[in-house]
């Protein structure tokens, strides 16, 4: 421990009770500075942020001021009053609460502390539940869903009529989503319950920590307020490298199949390493690659999302007992559980973001002395260049992680409904407490209404719904909840986690379908939209196999073991993450810095020098388009580095003004780093006349009306709007065992979608999901970013044949569909399959 | 989806291209908005129009939009309207539940006798509504026999030749080159037909599902797809490219 913080670590140890110093000493250890501050400050009153790296004991400093507070409360007396719980310790993560109940019980027992402490999850027993409700331990352990259904019921109030502390694990990870909107709703209520209570969020490093102050303290309309910060030195600095391979770097790609070879060494060179990539797909093909190779037969494991959770659990237990060598895994790992002795982090893939890889770097080695080691693994040339950045980050200690963001309208709808079923409710009353949490402190009133009257009766403008309406505004003008059914059925679909809709995987012999053999394994989960495009005998890749799909029966999608080793079908993508604006900009930053161009790759750097050469480099702040033709198309390629989302729309957007300029666009296809379209016409010569010119091409103007005009008939929206529709109680869940018959009963939220958008366009729950859209899948505020960066800056290369800096995007032709509107493509393609059929077909 | 935004626009006339067919010897035409019309006898059939759906789902708490009574019956005005019909069949779950027809608004009562005036009217009983219409015109029937063809709400298993029916809202996919679109269909092997859904807030079963097995001749199935102004036919063969 550094001199500097030893005085204020002594001052703090007199706040300490005697068996924690006894605790302390007997083990020879000491609390350390930050661990004191935070108890001292919260002492005081102070609702505090601590920022640790891992490893820092941030977990027992959250715990401090409760532990020591109850310490001197002391035993309750059998017969005394009823006694709410006195802290609420919040977690992101189900596997966390019950791993820290551990980590907790263990002081708490060695120092013989009169304290009751409980988990309650989803896998609770009701039994259990019921009885916590009767008699609550001190401390509860729990995830945000379950606070939700706590402040739902009529008991709340003297449930947590007593609650000191509520405690936030991986507070970073969990304000920038839904969660944490209906979270902070959560904790507005409780401040309600329990005036007094102090609140301490446990975070990693951010990159605004001034936003999860403000998330931690009630806000009020005249002024910010903020929870006081803590912060903890970092460990040791990281090791990083960037794997260099001996074959040659491919142009595009994501696989790094190149590296293959480099990345078993590595691992056979140390003990047990975490392979991190980005995608699901990727794992899977990642895992198949080095089992390709595993001569030695290492114990190399895989671990994603979909796959089966009994598997998941089997490689999570033999990974803590070290019985691994290797996981390769995607983002479902990135949360703090303590696994074992990793002693290497192999990140595949560029990382996209810095403060995603300093998480996962982090995941390498808990002892803060020791530095973790990490291995960057580039799949392509740009993507060298984006490890490169990444890595000048993390020694930089640049942080990107996404903004926590306004509240989302349909969280809040649900909330209200919650709140209706807890007690009836004064419209205005519930409001000042709403605008109390951060996310919703700029709410107008008049939106909230519409949420309210949307809970009522689905807030339609034609009023046909009263006699139908879930809450009611009675005499006394308090909304109550109309039947006891509504508060059940709040209940069933509580939370902000949408479930796509998912088919069991399960291994069968080959041609088996109908009632032939159903006993196989079962692999996991795979969203059906994927399985729709399938036929049966297509092979895909799933739960590191080739699989061959026989078919679907009942809620289960049947395959077998296929015999080649090359899947027809490629893409089975899981969550894809854009670059970030950060990282973005520190590329284009090392492209028009030669002098940066040292720390890369000879290969890479000669691409480069040619580039210039040949075309230009893109300077800093403008953006580069080069056109050229090939075969008997004319391409152009744009450099805007924004991120595959952001090129997305802008790829959407433009051939559409391109289109209507009549210029013939056949298609785009967009990466992190760029974006190409191609059309019939000569588009160099059609920006050279201006017909028309790049500058009104690229005029911001597009996001006014073509935005929301190919919005409206975009089909992620429709994907958007179902999370939407289920999050605000608009349709239920679904719910294994209540899954589609052949009869139809239930409804899809696409037609919904449809006959609202046709009716009433202006429906409250369309707005939320547009700005769902906006925000997340369409990266529109950074597309507006850029084109206002690049007005004026736009530098055109009519070049007669392609550009070395197109090369990678050129390749990406034809291997991805054209997203976004892939929808709308193939149905006019198909279309002309039928008419085709139709025409040749005359006797029909 | 296109016949939805057809029910939100003023009704026109809309050009369109029907696909003819032959149901046990009786001529038919599929029309793309989802009717079925014999010229011969001036029949137009409409099948499950789930007539008050969302009112039926906000009666049990989920409250979807009030939207797709009005719209289905601006789709069926249009196809009346161009056809014609001296019968109008309405094959069976005309309403999503059994009291939609009592507690159907006013004014959507008087839209059905205004486009039921002057021609006969016959609701099929179907699962969804077993018990028959109130107050609306026409007569109820669990099943008809007309003109050599027999028109009831579910199919059949033991007598195919010259049956209409609906219940199951057909809807055929085709794929190519790995992507997929899927679209309500009539499908028909010459003997049966089977109605899509004409109502505009239905889901779709397809073709390839279980409950389909065993009504059709598969070789001579043909799928009539609705597409935007025209209907699509493809063999059930050549669905998958």
């Amino acid at each position: 421990m550094p001199d500097s913080h030893l005085s204020h670590a002594a001052h703090g140890l007199s706040l300490l009770p005697p068996p924690f110093t006894r605790w302390f000493a007997d083990r020879g250890w000491q609390p350390r500075a930050h661990q004191m501050e935070l108890l001292a400050r919260a002492n005081t009153g102070e609702s505090l942020l601590l920022i640790a790296p891992t490893g820092a004991g941030k977990t027992l400093a959250g715990f401090l001021p409760a532990l020591t507070d109850l310490t001197h409360r002391g035993k309750i007396p059998p017969g005394s009053a009823f006694t709410g719980v006195h802290t609420l310790y919040i977690s992101p993560l189900k596997a966390l609460a019950v791993d820290i109940e551990r980590n907790l019980m263990k002081p708490v027992s060695e120092m013989g502390l009169p304290i009751t402490v409980e988990t309650r999850t989803g896998d609770t027993p009701q039994s259990k539940r019921q009885r916590q409700r009767l008699n609550p331990p001190d401390i509860l352990l729990t995830t945000p869903e379950q606070v939700a259904l706590l402040i739902a019921n009529g008991e709340a109030p003297r449930f947590f009529k007593d609650l000191k502390y509520v405690i936030f694990d991986e507070l970073h990870s969990l304000v920038t989503s839904k969660r944490g909107h209906l979270l902070s709703l959560g904790l507005a209520r409780l401040r309600q319950l329990a005036p007094g209570l102090k609140t301490i969020g446990l975070s990693a490093t951010v990159a605004e920590p001034i936003d999860l102050r403000r998330w931690l303290v009630a806000q009020t309309p005249e002024a910010e307020h903020h929870a006081g910060l803590v912060t903890a030195p970092g460990g040791a600095k990281p090791v990083i490298t960037i794997l260099r391979s001996e074959a040659r770097v491919p142009w595009s790609g994501h696989q790094a199949k190149y590296a293959m070879p480099e990345v078993y060494e590595a691992i056979k060179a140390h003990k047990t390493a975490l392979l991190f990539v980005n995608t699901r797909s990727q794992a899977e093909i990642l895992f198949q690659e080095l089992w390709n190779i595993n001569e030695d037969t290492l114990p190399i494991a895989l671990h994603h999302g979909s796959l089966d959770v009994g598997q998941r659990r089997k490689v999570e237990q033999a990974m803590a007992e070290n019985r691994l060598r290797a996981v390769v895994a995607t983002s479902t790992l990135d949360l703090g559980i303590d696994w074992g002795d990793v002693d290497l982090v192999i990140h595949v893939g560029a990382p996209k973001g810095a403060s995603r890889l300093a998480q996962r770097i982090g995941r390498a080695n808990h002892r803060m002395d020791e530095p973790s080691r990490a291995i960057l693994v580039p799949a392509n040339r740009f993507e060298v260049m984006e490890c490169q950045a990444a890595l000048d980050a993390n020694y930089l200690g640049a942080q990107d992680t996404p903004p926590v963001g306004d509240g989302a309208l349909d969280v809040l709808a649900q909330h209200v409904l919650g709140m209706a079923c807890a007690a009836p409710f004064d419209e205005d009353a519930l409001f000042a407490e709403i605008i109390s949490a951060s996310p919703y402190a700029g709410l107008p009133r008049e939106k909230f209404a519409r949420i309210v009257q949307f809970v009522a009766t689905g807030g339609y403008a034609l009023k046909t719904y009263e006699r139908y309406a879930r809450i009611r505004k009675t005499a006394d003008g308090l909304w109550r909840v109309s039947n006891p059914g509504v508060a059940q059925q709040y209940r069933l679909n509580l939370g902000t986690i949408v479930e796509m809709p998912m088919l069991n995987v399960r291994m069968v012999k080959r041609g088996a379908k109908g009632a032939v053999g159903r006993g196989g394994a079962s692999l996991g989960k795979v969203e059906e939209y994927f399985l729709e495009m399938l036929a049966p005998g297509d092979t895909f890749l799933f739960s590191g196999k080739v699989l061959r799909f026989e078919g679907i029966r009942e809620n289960e999608c049947l395959v077998s073991q296929a015999f080649s080793l090359d899947p027809k079908v490629p893409a089975y993508a899981g969550g894809k993450f854009p670059l970030s604006t950060y990282l973005a900009d520190q590329v284009r930053a090392m492209l028009d810095d030669p002098e940066r161009w040292s720390a890369l790759p000879d290969q890479v750097r000669d691409w480069l020098a040619l580039q210039r050469d040949v075309s230009a480099l893109p300077k800093r702040d403008e953006l580069l388009i080069e056109t050229f033709p090939r075969g008997s198309r004319h391409y152009m390629v744009a450099y805007p580095f924004e991120g595959r989302l952001a090129h997305q729309t802008l790829g959407m957007l433009l051939t559409r003004r391109l289109e209507r300029a009549g210029r013939r666009p056949l298609g785009f296809v967009a990466t992190d780093y760029s974006l190409a379209i191609w059309a019939l016409d000569d588009l160099g010569y059609s920006f050279a006349i201006e017909r028309p010119s790049l500058s009104n091409l690229f005029d911001e103007d597009m996001l006014g009306d073509d935005l929301e005009a190919w919005l409206d008939e975009s089909f992620m929206l429709k994907r958007t709007f179902r999370n939407c529709a289920v999050i605000a109680g608009l349709i239920e869940q679904r719910h294994p065992g209540k899954e589609k018959t052949g009869r139809q009963v239930t409804v899809s939220a696409d037609l919904i979608y449809d006959v609202l958008r046709s009716h009433e366009p202006d429906h409250i729950l369309l707005e939320a999901t547009r700005n769902d859209a906006a925000a997340g899948l369409l990266d529109i505020q950074r597309l507006g970013d850029m084109l206002m960066r690049i007005k004026g800056h736009i530098t055109h290369r009519r070049l007669d044949r392609i550009s070395p800096l197109a090369v990678p995007i050129m390749l990406e032709i034809g291997k991805e569909t054209v997203a976004g509107e892939a929808q709308d493509s193939l149905l006019a393609e198909a279309a002309e399959d039928l008419i085709a059929e139709a025409m040749g077909d005359t006797n029909i | 989806m296109q016949r939805l935004a057809l029910a939100s626009m003023d009704i026109q006339d809309f050009g369109a291209v029907s696909a003819r067919t032959v149901v046990a010897g009786v001529e038919a035409v599929c029309d793309p908005l989802g009717a079925l019309y014999l010229p011969e006898t001036r029949l137009l059939v409409v099948s499950d129009l789930h007539l008050e759906k969302g009112a039926a789902f906000a009666r049990r708490g989920m409250l979807l939009p009030p939207y797709d009574t009005l719209a289905t019956l601006k789709v069926l005005e249009a196809v009346i309207v161009r056809h014609d019909p001296a019968i109008v069949v309405s094959l069976g779950d005309n309403f999503h539940d059994r009291v939609g027809s009592a507690h159907l608004p006013e004014i959507f009562r008087a839209k059905i006798a205004e486009l039921a005036r002057g021609r006969e009217w016959i609701w099929i009983n179907g699962n969804h509504d077993p018990d028959g219409t109130v107050d609306l015109p026409g007569q109820s029937a669990d099943e008809l026999h007309y003109a050599g063809l027999a028109f009831r709400h579910e199919p059949s298993l033991l007598s195919p030749a010259g049956e209409i029916a609906g219940h199951l809202h057909p809807a055929a996919t085709v794929i190519r080159r790995e992507k997929a679109v899927r679209r309500p269909c009539f499908a028909t092997d010459g003997k049966r037909l089977l109605m899509p859904a004409f109502g505009l807030m239905t889901g779709g079963l397809d073709l390839r599902h279980k409950a389909m097995a065993g009504l059709f001749d598969r070789p001579n199935l043909i799928a009539h797809m609705l597409g935007r102004d025209r209907i699509y036919s493809v063999r059930f063969s050549n669905l998958r490219g």
